[in-house]
C-alpha cells in the first residue's frame, strides 16, 4: 500500500475513534502518521501474521505459572533473529499504532472496539501484551535502553535483524535517554535506528515552554550518534534518512512534524494538544463535519 | 574460623566458564564488586555501562529478551534506589532473568548514608516476581550463582565481598526458601540473616552455656518467605522471638517474620533488632552494629528481657567465643 495513503487512513481512523469515544490521542496521529506508516509500510523488515489477529483479552501479568501470557509481538510477525524488532517508546501513541495495525491487516477491525475496555489487552497506554508491543515502555525513557540491550544482544549473537525504535521528542528531557545514547555510541550499536517524532508537544504544552531540548540534533551528535533531520510528513525523506549504511554509530532520524497535520481545526487548542477532548457539542460537531467530509483517496 | 578472601571474584570466573549466555554488567565498580577477573577472562561477555545505572538495568532487560542472562554488579544502593523504576518495569514486571548483585548491604561499608543500602530488601521484596536472597558467609557467596541462575525470573542478591567468614560447610549450599536451622531450643527463637548470623552464633553460644534454650534460624531467602520451617521455628520460641538484620527493621526480615507470626496466630513477643527507622553514617561495621543495636550484646540483652533474667554476660564472654562452621540440624522436623 502507498505510504501516504496508509498515513491518511490512520489519521482518519484515529479521528473516527476519537469521536466515538469522546476523546483521544489525536495530535499524536496527526504528527506521526507518515512516520509510522513509513516504518510499517516500507522501512521495517518484519513478519506478517497469517490473518488479521483478534486481540486477546488481558491474560494476566507475566509470572511463574502463567502459560497463557504473550507479548503483542505476534502482530509484527513474531521475533526472529533475521528480522527487525519494533519498540514503541512513547506508548501514548498506542491508539495510532492500533489504527495502523488495522489498516495494514495485522489486527482485526474489531480490535479498535476493545480500546481501553475493561479486561482488554488493547490498553489506552499500551503494555507489552498490547497489540504490536514487545516491552514495557509507558514509563518514558525506558524504551531506548531496552532496545539498546536487544541491539547489543543481537550483535553478540550475530543476528542480522535491526532494532527499530520510535521515540517522542519529550523523552529527550529525560536524563536516562542520554545515558542510553552514550551507551549505544560506546558499544557501536549501529544495528538500531531510532525515529523521533519531533512534534514540539508534550503533556503540559509546547516543549519549548516546558523544557527546551534544542538543538536536539547537535546534542545527539555530540553524544557520538548520527542524527538526520527530515520532514516528518515526507515518507521518501524518512525512508532515505533511515536507510543510511551502518558506520559503527547508532542512527537517529529526527522527523520534524506538525501536531495538527491534516486537522487544522485542532490548531485552536494549541498549546494544549496532548489529548483531544470536546468541550461542547458544537465543538464535537465541527470535528464530525471534518470526518464526514474526509476526502476519498486512492483505492 | 576460616576467612575466605574474595570468594565471589574467584568463583565467578570458574562458574561462568561453561555458560556462554551469562554476561556481566558493571557500572564503574568492577574491581569493587570482584568482577575484574570475569572482565579479564571473558572480555566479550563483560559489558561496561559506566556510571549510568538506570540505563544499565533497562539494557539488562533488553539482553534477556535476546536470550542472555545478565549478572548486574554494582553497589546495592545504586540498583535499588537509583534505578528502582527501571528494575520494576524493565525487569520485574516482565519476569526476566536479570540477576542483580547488590554489594555493600546495610552498614557493611564505612562509606556513609549514600553508600549504605539499609532499605534494599524492603524495596526489592515489594516487587512482584522478584526473588530476594542474602548471603551470610563464603559458602553462600560461592553457591548463590547456581541458585540465582536456576531461578526463572529476576533475582536480587545481597552480596558480600572481600574477606568473608565461612560459617557453613561447603557441602551445604544456599537453597531457595530453605532456612538453615542452626540450633534447636524451646525458649527463644532467633532469626538472623547476612552478617548478623555470625553475631548471633557468638551470643547464642554464651546464652546456651548459661542454660537458655534457643532455636536459631539463618535466613538466606527473604522472598519468597513461605517455608514451613519458619512457622515451626516461630512456634518453638515459647518466651518470644528475636529478629536480627543488617537493614531497617521495617520491610526486611523483621517485617517478614512479624507477618508470619500474625498469619500463624502465634501471639508471642517479637523483638526486631536492626536499624530503627534511622539513617546511619560513616563508621566501622562493628561500631555501627553496636550503635544501632544489632550486635551480639544487643541480642543478649533482648533475650534477657524476653526470659526475664539477668545472666551477667560481658563483652569479654562474647569475645572469647570461637565461631566454627555449623551444620544445619539434620532433622528440622524435630522442631
Amino acid at each position: 500500500m502507498d505510504v501516504a495513503l496508509l498515513a491518511d487512513r490512520v489519521r482518519r481512523a484515529v479521528l473516527e475513534h476519537t469521536l466515538d469515544n469522546d476523546g483521544g490521542y489525536m495530535s499524536q496521529a496527526c504528527s506521526s502518521a507518515e512516520l509510522l506508516a513509513t516504518l510499517y509500510g516500507r522501512f521495517m523488515n518484519i513478519g506478517m501474521p497469517d490473518r488479521p489477529i483478534e486481540p486477546r483479552p488481558w491474560l494476566g501479568t507475566p509470572r511463574h505459572g502463567n502459560t497463557e501470557y504473550r507479548t503483542g509481538a505476534d502482530f509484527n510477525g513474531g521475533v526472529h533473529d533475521a528480522r527487525d524488532r519494533f519498540i514503541l517508546s512513547p506508548t501514548h501513541y498506542s491508539l495510532v499504532l492500533y489504527a495502523l495495525l488495522v489498516e495494514t491487516g495485522r489486527m482485526s477491525p474489531q480490535g479498535m472496539k476493545q480500546f481501553n475496555r475493561d479486561g482488554s489487552s488493547v490498553e489506552m497506554i499500551g503494555a507489552e501484551h498490547s497489540p504490536g508491543m514487545e516491552v514495557m515502555t509507558g514509563s518514558l525513557g525506558q524504551g531506548l535502553a531496552q532496545a539498546a540491550g536487544m541491539a547489543l544482544g543481537r550483535k553478540l549473537k550475530g543476528a542480522s535483524g535491526r532494532v527499530v525504535v520510535m521515540m517522542s521528542d519529550g523523552e529527550f528531557q529525560i536524563g536516562m535517554t542520554w545515558e542510553s545514547i552514550q551507551f549505544m555510541a560506546h558499544h557501536h550499536l549501529d544495528n538500531m535506528v531510532v525515529f523521533v517524532d519531533v512534534n514540539g508537544q508534550q503533556c503540559d504544552g509546547a516543549v519549548d515552554s516546558v523544557m527546551r531540548i534544542d538543538p536536539i540534533d547537535v546534542r545527539i551528535r555530540s553524544f557520538g550518534a548520527r542524527a538526520a533531520v527530515v520532514d516528518g510528513h515526507d515518507p521518501a525523506a524518512i525512508m532515505k534518512a533511515g536507510s543510511r549504511a551502518p558506520d559503527g554509530r547508532p542512527l537517529f532520524v529526527l522527523a520534524m512534524t506538525d501536531p495538527c497535520r491534516g486537522l487544522d481545526l485542532m490548531r485552536k487548542n494549541a498549546p494544549k494538544l496532548h489529548y483531544l477532548r470536546f468541550r461542547t457539542p458544537q465543538e464535537k460537531a465541527g470535528y464530525k463535519a471534518v470526518l464526514d467530509a474526509w476526502p476519498k483517496r486512492g483505492s | 574460623m576460616e576467612i575466605v578472601s574474595r570468594p565471589h571474584g574467584r568463583n565467578l570466573v570458574k562458574w561462568a566458564a561453561d555458560k556462554p549466555d551469562v554476561l556481566v554488567l558493571s557500572a564503574d565498580l568492577t574491581g569493587s564488586c570482584e568482577a575484574d577477573g570475569f572482565r579479564d577472562a571473558y572480555p566479550r561477555r563483560f559489558i561496561s555501562c559506566g556510571i549510568a545505572e538506570q540505563n544499565m538495568l533497562s539494557v539488562a532487560g533488553g539482553l534477556c529478551r535476546e536470550g542472555f542472562i545478565p549478572l548486574v554488579h554494582t553497589f546495592a544502593v545504586f540498583i535499588c534506589r537509583r534505578a528502582f523504576d527501571q528494575v520494576a518495569m524493565s525487569v520485574a514486571y516482565p519476569n526476566l532473568p536479570v540477576k542483580m548483585f547488590g554489594f555493600l548491604p546495610g552498614i557493611t561499608t564505612p562509606g556513609g548514608a549514600t553508600h549504605q543500602a539499609i532499605d534494599d530488601v524492603a524495596l526489592m521484596r515489594s516487587l512482584p516476581n522478584m526473588t530476594v536472597l542474602e548471603t551470610g558467609d563464603a559458602t553462600e557467596v560461592e553457591s548463590v550463582l547456581d541458585l540465582a541462575y536456576s531461578i526463572d525470573g529476576p533475582v536480587y542478591v545481597r552480596m558480600l565481598r572481600g574477606d568473608v567468614p565461612r560459617l557453613f560447610p561447603t557441602d551445604e549450599p544456599i537453597r531457595a526458601d530453605h532456612p538453615r536451622i542452626l540450633s534447636l531450643g524451646d525458649e527463644v527463637t532467633v532469626f538472623s540473616s547476612g552478617i548478623c548470623t555470625e553475631e548471633v552464633l557468638r551470643a547464642s553460644a554464651v546464652l546456651k552455656a548459661r542454660g537458655v534454650s534457643i532455636t536459631h534460624v539463618h535466613i538466606s531467602t527473604l522472598k519468597p518467605f513461605a517455608s514451613g520451617l519458619i512457622d515451626q521455628a516461630i512456634r518453638a520460641g515459647s518466651r518470644g522471638i528475636v529478629t536480627v538484620e543488617n537493614h531497617l527493621v521495617d520491610g526486611g526480615l523483621g517485617t517478614a517474620v512479624a507477618s508470619r507470626c500474625a498469619s500463624t496466630g502465634v501471639g508471642r513477643p517479637l523483638v526486631r533488632l536492626g536499624l530503627q527507622d534511622t539513617w546511619s553514617h560513616g563508621a566501622g561495621r562493628a561500631a555501627l552494629m553496636r550503635e544501632h543495636g544489632f550486635d551480639a550484646m544487643a541480642l543478649v540483652n533482648a533475650v534477657q528481657d524476653l526470659i526475664g533474667a539477668n545472666l551477667s554476660i560481658s563483652l569479654a564472654d562474647l569475645g572469647a567465643v570461637r565461631v566454627e562452621p555449623v551444620h544445619s540440624v539434620a532433622k528440622a522436623e524435630a522442631l
